[in-house]
């Protein structure tokens, strides 16, 4: 006569407390932290006494008219944008090839590999690993220039600010084409392959395939990609900074390039930091929050489509059982 | 007609052909030239930077290399340290806290699992200066507790682990182990923790490689050269002390490369799968 009940759900507490308690110190605080600090004079090496400023937004006012703060907002969105745009193109291109029946691509583990290898290497060796390519008067880029006769002098690329940004773009869409290509590969293996196979019987053509098929049913990857990218573009640091150091003026300045140099070079200016990291964390919030938003909606516009689906059913089955019964 | 396709077909597939192996030689010549050029006294590179064929100044770049500032043994072993420590945290507090909430019933479960989904993509950089100003005032900078700890709260990882849970617990499994007499925190060790075992290496894999790269919270926090890890050894040769110097640079950049690409060659497939499997997030 054994009967001891035993309730198990203070272990869920318990289990979660290291988790809870890291996060609080080490994400939360500091966040709380960073935002008071952005109300403050705090500023000067060493210094971690403070005084709240009489004007609370002043740092916010002087950041957000900062035009090296602006510039380094264009900058971040401009190179984002011109990475990401034939990042996805190239990898929706490579999706559509290494899936594909008819086409039996051999090999594509190795491509796999190849084309996801820089997204493991240290991003600050690659920064420098590009600056030393397209070294002045003998890298390596102008050196294939001047073999392939594209310019008789060497060319010093990095001194024209489209051009560094250009570069940066690149390194950013050469380290991630990969795994673009890797999760949207994985994303059109999870779709029903009967859908592919009710439009090949259809006589539907390779691209009407991909547009009518493929491109919907990637959409939520598709989202997902967009918004963790946008977030990861906007935290670019190890490849502006070492490449270039945001130079040549300015022209590869990216937000937490800015963010960094205010707080721990010049002037040491931690409140103006916190206040434009407390921009760029509003920034990111509200791009989390519509990425949240609309997956959650479609989740719930499926749900609702199903009861309705489930209604007509049920009207459907009771008209039947109706007519049955007037039979 | 039918021919006609074939002949449209192959011509397809030489093109596909084409622009892959274009893409594989985008991916392999930086790192190519950069192994050739860690070779290369800086003269050979300034006649000619690029080259297919080693030279033989392999020795020479190490002794220029290491006569300066760099480093990368002492580098490797602070990032070795720090990553693998991260990594550990990062595995096991991640399933025990997936394993919380997959098993129990509290009544704070579902409200956690929101948090966690809300907290999912909050970058540390935003919060760089406060925890910067916390950790000094703790007298916590050049230690490398704070690029350790932090790993205990990894909410992707949680989540990522969750599902797996979710897709292959049993429940009967944590029960019969239970009427044999284990306890919680025994049951979550010894038999949780193996049948995690694919989960936690492909987490483990990029837990260690994101650690090993990362470069900014290092970067604000490490002043002791003794302390510095490997991206900050690195980013050491973009100093003016290396202007000069393009072979012992190059062969700097290609030694921080090399664990990278054993490890990554070792375990591609497993890497290859893990991104996969990342990705179906719906």
């Amino acid at each position: 006569m054994r009967r001891k009940s035993v309730s198990y759900a203070k272990y869920g507490y318990i289990f979660s407390i290291p988790f809870v308690i890291a996060f609080l110190i080490f994400s939360l605080y500091p966040i709380i932290y960073t935002a008071i600090i952005g109300f403050t004079d705090l500023k000067g090496l060493g210094k971690i006494d403070f005084k709240f400023l009489s004007n609370p937004f002043q740092n916010f006012n002087l950041i957000l008219k900062n035009p090296s703060f602006q510039e380094s907002l264009t900058n971040t969105a401009t190179i984002w944008i011109i990475s990401f745009i034939p990042q996805i193109l190239l990898a929706l291109l490579l999706t559509v090839w290494f899936t594909s029946h008819r086409h039996q691509i051999k090999h594509q583990g190795l491509f796999k590999i190849l084309f996801y290898m820089p997204n493991i290497i240290t991003a600050a060796t690659i920064g420098i690993l590009f600056f030393s390519l397209f070294g002045y008067p003998m890298g390596p880029v102008n050196d294939i220039f001047k073999t392939l006769g594209l310019s008789k002098d060497p060319v010093n690329f990095l001194v024209d600010g489209w051009t560094a940004k250009g570069v940066v773009a690149f390194i950013q869409f050469w380290m991630w084409y990969g795994y673009t290509m890797l999760i949207l590969i994985s994303g059109v293996l999870g779709i029903n392959p009967e859908l592919f196979e009710a439009s090949e019987m259809d006589g539907a053509s390779g691209t009407q395939t991909f547009f009518f098929i493929t491109i919907p049913s990637l959409r939520t990857i598709m989202l997902y990609m967009l918004v963790t990218s946008l977030i990861g573009g906007l935290q670019m640091f190890d490849v502006p900074r070492l490449f270039l150091f945001g130079g040549p003026t300015n022209a590869t300045l990216t937000t937490s390039l800015f963010i960094y140099n205010q707080a721990f070079s010049g002037s040491y200016m931690y409140n103006r930091a916190a206040a434009a990291s407390m921009i760029m964390f509003i920034i990111i919030a509200i791009l989390s929050a519509i990425l949240f938003y609309v997956m959650r909606d479609k989740y719930a516009a499926r749900l609702r489509k199903e009861e309705k689906k489930q209604m007509k059913l049920r009207i459907e089955a009771q008209k039947a059982a109706a007519r049955r019964t007037s039979v | 007609m039918r021919r006609e396709t074939n002949i449209s077909g192959y011509i397809s597939k030489t093109i596909i052909y084409i622009v892959l192996i274009f893409l594989a030689i985008l991916s392999v010549l930086p790192f190519w030239i950069m192994f050739i050029n860690a070779t290369r006294s800086t003269f050979e590179i300034q006649q000619h930077a690029i080259s297919l064929i080693p030279s033989k100044f392999f020795m020479s770049n190490i002794h220029v290399l290491l006569g300066k500032s760099f480093n990368p043994f002492t580098g490797f072993i602070n990032s070795m340290i720090i990553a693998a420590g991260a990594t550990v945290c990062a595995v096991y507090f991640s399933s025990i806290t997936a394993y919380a909430l997959i098993v129990y019933d509290w009544r704070m479960r579902q409200p956690f699992f929101t948090f966690i989904m809300a907290v999912l993509m909050i970058p540390a950089q935003v919060s760089g200066i406060g925890f910067y100003q916390f950790m000094y005032r703790i007298h916590w900078t050049n230690s490398y507790l704070p690029l350790i700890l932090p790993a205990i709260a990894a909410p992707a990882m949680v989540f990522f682990m969750r599902q797996y849970l979710l897709a292959t617990l049993q429940i009967d499994i944590v029960n019969s182990a239970r009427i044999d007499g284990g306890g919680e925190f025994y049951i979550f060790n010894r038999i949780i923790v193996p049948i995690m075992t694919p989960a936690i290496a492909t987490q483990a894999i990029f837990s260690f490689v994101l650690s090993w790269n990362s470069l900014f919270t290092p970067l604000i926090l490490l002043t002791d050269k003794d302390k510095y890890t490997m991206p900050i050894m690195v980013s050491l040769l973009r100093g003016d002390i290396y202007r000069t110097e393009y072979g012992a640079v190059y062969l700097g950049l290609a030694l921080t490369v090399v664990p990278l690409f054993i490890v990554y060659f070792l375990l591609a497939k497993y890497i290859i799968a893990g991104v996969a499997l990342g990705g179906v997030k719906e």
